[in-house]
């Protein structure tokens, strides 16, 4: 058996779980909202600023 | 006098209200609290995101009462288990970064809140709370607290689980899966070199391409199947019929030329086609999540209130348990939900929700109210004489025009173009086949099929789509929200438009005030303006702040001190009396300061006595929004025009002034008399636009072809309609009309576009001549150049006109 078979098997195999993960996370929800988290994920940052400046003050 | 804005919520801050505190100015003390609960908790990121994000507390504690109620609070939540729950919220406050900051960091303010989501194009806030710990009722007092009231209506009442439709993104995820694995198969084939290597697997590539396009086929493609379907049995022929056609025929010959080891098929071009048009399907929604397009009373309407038993204790119930006979308590800033009876305390009510008039009506005990009405002042009871469903309001709602449904019985322009384009190209099929049959029966089979394939009118059904959605995109940007895309078709047919008066065309947010009699010295204004400052009714506030202007300039009087006043009385429904530095001042309504009513005008006015001096009246004149006059000159060139108002016609004169000629106007239109007005005049065969703001429109709106809403605020309320547009925009109606008719325009010329893409498409066809690689070639390069083509265009004339 060529080796052909065997990688374009694999490759599609692959890309349907590729796929599937995709159809998962639709599910999910993750696509309702595509602005909230592309904000969220800038707070993270802050937060721990305002740790620091906390820490800060305290000395 | 420099303005200096509000560190909190960014107003302007009057110099004697301003609250200094921790080296920040604030305009009131709400905003200054809400500083205080954010740096407390150590929240003061708040302000780092954005300027000023906050908005004014309301300071309404009673008004969730109603939440104690556990059957109603119990609606409202998601889910719920003994130490778990989840509500969703809708703020309609929420409106930059800091907002979804502060809102998912509520468990810092709240201990009982274990997280909480912000879904910022809805404007929601989904959170999840111990119930054990903290209720619903504090949760929503927190968020009234900290400036971010949840709007609750009866709209919540009923709130089932939401099914999202999302099989749009499933078929075009299955159609890009299959299309991209399709294309990289059958790259080889385009090569057509005579290669061991390559004769050796094309057996095994052609039938993996053909496994791999059955889903797109069978499921991604279903919705035309379905569409053509129906449109056959309706007898209407629709583009989805050729589309449908050259798919099944497309896969048919390419599944033969497969199993019949004749060729490689067309399953490349098949599955890029199916990708594309779902690819258009779903550009051309674009939706405006935050705002809602079918909103009836029930958004409208508080969820419960305050019921009074016979023994006077006070109940909160749900209002579509009230009964007749039954007495409610209505507090200040309350809805009315049903018709009755005023039982105790003098009314003040604003009707601005059904009728669009500001100005509050006073109502005495024992006259009837109707629902819809909003109570300012002083809590009031009543007499329930109707139950909801049968109040006046709700009525409204059962006339037909809301009950049945919106069927689209309209004719998009794709629609049209293809009721010939079908007939055509069966005729083009039939004729290469009648003339091959005679040549060569494989080739008059093939160019049969080659035809129906290469005419797939793919580009003709993507030209609509991609500008369509453009132009939503486009207008979303200026303000101008359309429900969907077909609004664009309609609005360029539009031909004739009817305008509301109050609230549409004029403005309730300024109102110019002139003062009719003796002349007012400056002392006498000063005076004025304390008392004024005092009352809350809308027209002392409207009148105090259009006052500040001239008085302030000519005096430098400190009218803010409140030394001065000795005594004060607002008597609702009639007028404020006040004693000012031994002056006696009264102001208020005719009859308050002993004149008799004049029946000439019918204006809004507030009369002045001083000392028992009668000095003469304000009179409240109506304001129109900036640059209607020049917007109805430039629409009246191509549109028929006509105002119809609920008021009374003491603006005539002045409208007939500033109008352009022939605009009608009609006076004392009840709702249902717009909406049979409305119903003429598409009887007459006009294609009718209606730009409303009220309740009292909502008829109306349903009613025309198209129905505009206008608001001053967009995420608040807007009753049912086609469009919403933002009172800002007012003046740009004109180049939005000119923009619907620029995008039919752009359209027409790329079906001529597309149109000789098919008849080259066909030219190989006929010939016998189509390979899959001409095939492969021709159909995404149609699609991209109609696509960019549209795109292009529609920019283009959105920029026209709009420097």
């Amino acid at each position: 058996m060529s080796v052909i078979y065997l990688l374009i098997t694999i490759s599609i195999i692959v890309a349907i779980g590729f796929f599937i993960a995709f159809v998962c996370a639709v599910k999910t929800g993750q696509y309702d909202d595509d602005y909230t988290p592309s904000v969220r994920m800038l707070f993270d940052d802050e937060l721990i600023n305002s740790g620091a400046k906390k820490n800060k003050s305290k000395k | 006098m420099d303005t200096q804005n509000c560190f909190h919520c960014g107003l302007d801050i009057v110099k004697a209200d301003e609250i200094v505190f921790d080296s920040k100015s604030f305009c009131c003390a709400g905003c200054k609290t809400v500083y205080e609960i954010f740096s407390t908790n150590d929240l003061t990121f708040y302000y780092d995101f954005e300027k000023s994000p906050g908005a004014t507390p309301q300071n309404n504690i009673d008004k969730y009462d109603f939440l104690d109620n556990e059957s109603i609070a119990s609606k409202l939540l998601e889910f719920q288990e003994s130490s778990t729950a989840i509500i969703s919220l809708n703020i309609p406050h929420i409106h930059c970064s800091s907002c979804i900051w502060i809102l998912e960091n509520l468990q810092r303010l709240e201990k009982g809140i274990s997280t909480s989501q912000v879904n910022f194009p809805e404007k929601k806030v989904r959170i999840t709370f111990n119930p054990e710990v903290v209720s619903i009722k504090s949760i929503v007092n927190l968020l009234s607290s900290i400036g971010y009231e949840p709007h609750i209506s009866l709209e919540n009442y009923e709130t089932g689980k939401t099914t999202i439709d999302r099989s749009l993104t499933y078929k075009l995820g299955v159609a890009f899966f299959c299309f991209g694995n399709v294309m990289l198969l059958s790259f080889p084939e385009y090569f057509e070199v005579k290669e061991y290597w390559l004769d050796q697997y094309r057996g095994f590539f052609r039938w993996l391409i053909f496994a791999l396009s059955l889903p797109s086929f069978f499921y991604s493609a279903s919705g035309y199947y379905v569409s053509a379907y129906k449109s056959i049995t309706s007898k209407m022929l629709n583009i989805d019929i050729p589309i449908a056609l050259g798919i099944v025929v497309m896969f048919i010959r390419s599944a033969v030329d497969i199993i019949m080891d004749y060729g490689s098929g067309f399953f490349d071009s098949l599955t890029g086609l199916i990708f594309f048009m779902l690819l258009g399907k779903m550009f051309q929604i674009k939706t405006y999540s935050f705002l809602s397009f079918e909103r009836d009373f029930k958004s409208y309407f508080p969820i419960a209130i305050t019921k009074i038993n016979p023994d006077s204790s006070e109940e909160s119930i749900a209002i579509y348990e009230l009964q007749k006979g039954d007495r409610v308590l209505i507090r200040n800033q309350e809805l009315i939900p049903v018709d009755g009876v005023l039982i105790s305390g003098k009314a003040e009510i604003d009707y601005s929700f059904v009728t669009g008039e500001a100005v509050p009506i006073s109502k005495q005990s024992g006259d009837k109210l109707f629902a819809g009405g909003k109570q300012l002042g002083k809590p009031i009871e009543m007499e329930v004489l109707k139950s909801v469903s049968q109040s006046y309001l709700t009525q409204l709602w059962s006339n037909a025009i809301f009950q049945k449904e919106v069927t689209q019985n309209h004719k998009t322009i794709t629609d049209s173009i293809s009721r010939y384009f079908t007939p055509i190209l069966l005729l083009i099929a039939f004729a290469g086949f009648g003339y091959w049959i005679f040549i060569d029966t494989t080739t008059a089979f093939n160019v049969f099929t080659a035809v129906l394939i290469v005419a797939c009118p793919c580009a003709l059904a993507l030209t609509a789509p991609f500008t369509f959605g453009n132009i939503l995109r486009i207008l979303g940007k200026q303000k101008f929200y359309l429900k969907n895309a077909l609004v664009i078709e309609q609005l360029a047919k539009v031909d004739t438009i009817v305008f509301d008066k109050t609230g549409t065309i004029t403005t309730n947010k300024k109102s110019s005030i002139s003062f009719e009699g003796t002349s007012l010295t400056d002392e006498n204004l000063v005076l004025i303006k304390m008392v004024l400052r005092a009352s809350n009714h809308p027209l002392s506030r409207m009148l105090y702040d259009n006052l500040s202007l001239t008085v302030i300039k000519n005096t430098g009087a400190d009218f803010t001190n409140e030394v001065g006043i000795d005594a004060f009385e607002e008597i609702t429904g009639k007028g404020i009396r006040a004693i000012v530095f031994g002056n006696k001042i009264e102001i208020g309504s005719a009859s308050f300061v002993d004149k008799a009513p004049e029946e000439s005008k019918q204006q809004t006015s507030v009369h002045v006595k001083i000392n028992d001096v009668y000095l003469g009246k304000f009179l409240f004149h109506t304001q129109y929004r900036d640059g209607l006059a020049v917007l109805f000159k430039n629409l009246s060139k191509q549109y028929q025009l006509q105002v119809l108002s609920g008021d009374n016609d003491g603006e005539r004169a002045n409208l007939e002034q500033l109008l352009p000629k022939g605009t009608e106007l009609f006076f004392n239109q009840k709702p249902e008399e717009k909406l049979e007005y409305i119903k003429t005049l598409q009887e007459q065969g006009k294609n009718v636009m209606m730009v409303g703001d009220g309740l009292n429109d909502a008829g109306a709106l349903a009613q025309s072809n198209v129905g505009i809403s206008i608001s001053e605020n967009v995420n608040v309320f807007s009753p049912a309609c086609d469009a919403i547009l933002d009172a800002s925009e007012f003046d740009k109606l004109s180049y939005f009309l000119t923009l619907s008719h620029n995008a039919m325009r752009t359209i027409k010329m790329s079906f001529v576009l597309s149109l000789l893409y098919n008849v080259v498409g066909l030219l190989f066809a006929i010939t016998g001549n189509l390979l899959p690689l001409v095939a492969a070639i021709i159909m995404p390069l149609s699609t991209i150049t109609i696509v960019s083509f549209v795109t292009i265009m529609s920019n283009y004339y959105a920029g026209k006109k709009n420097n």
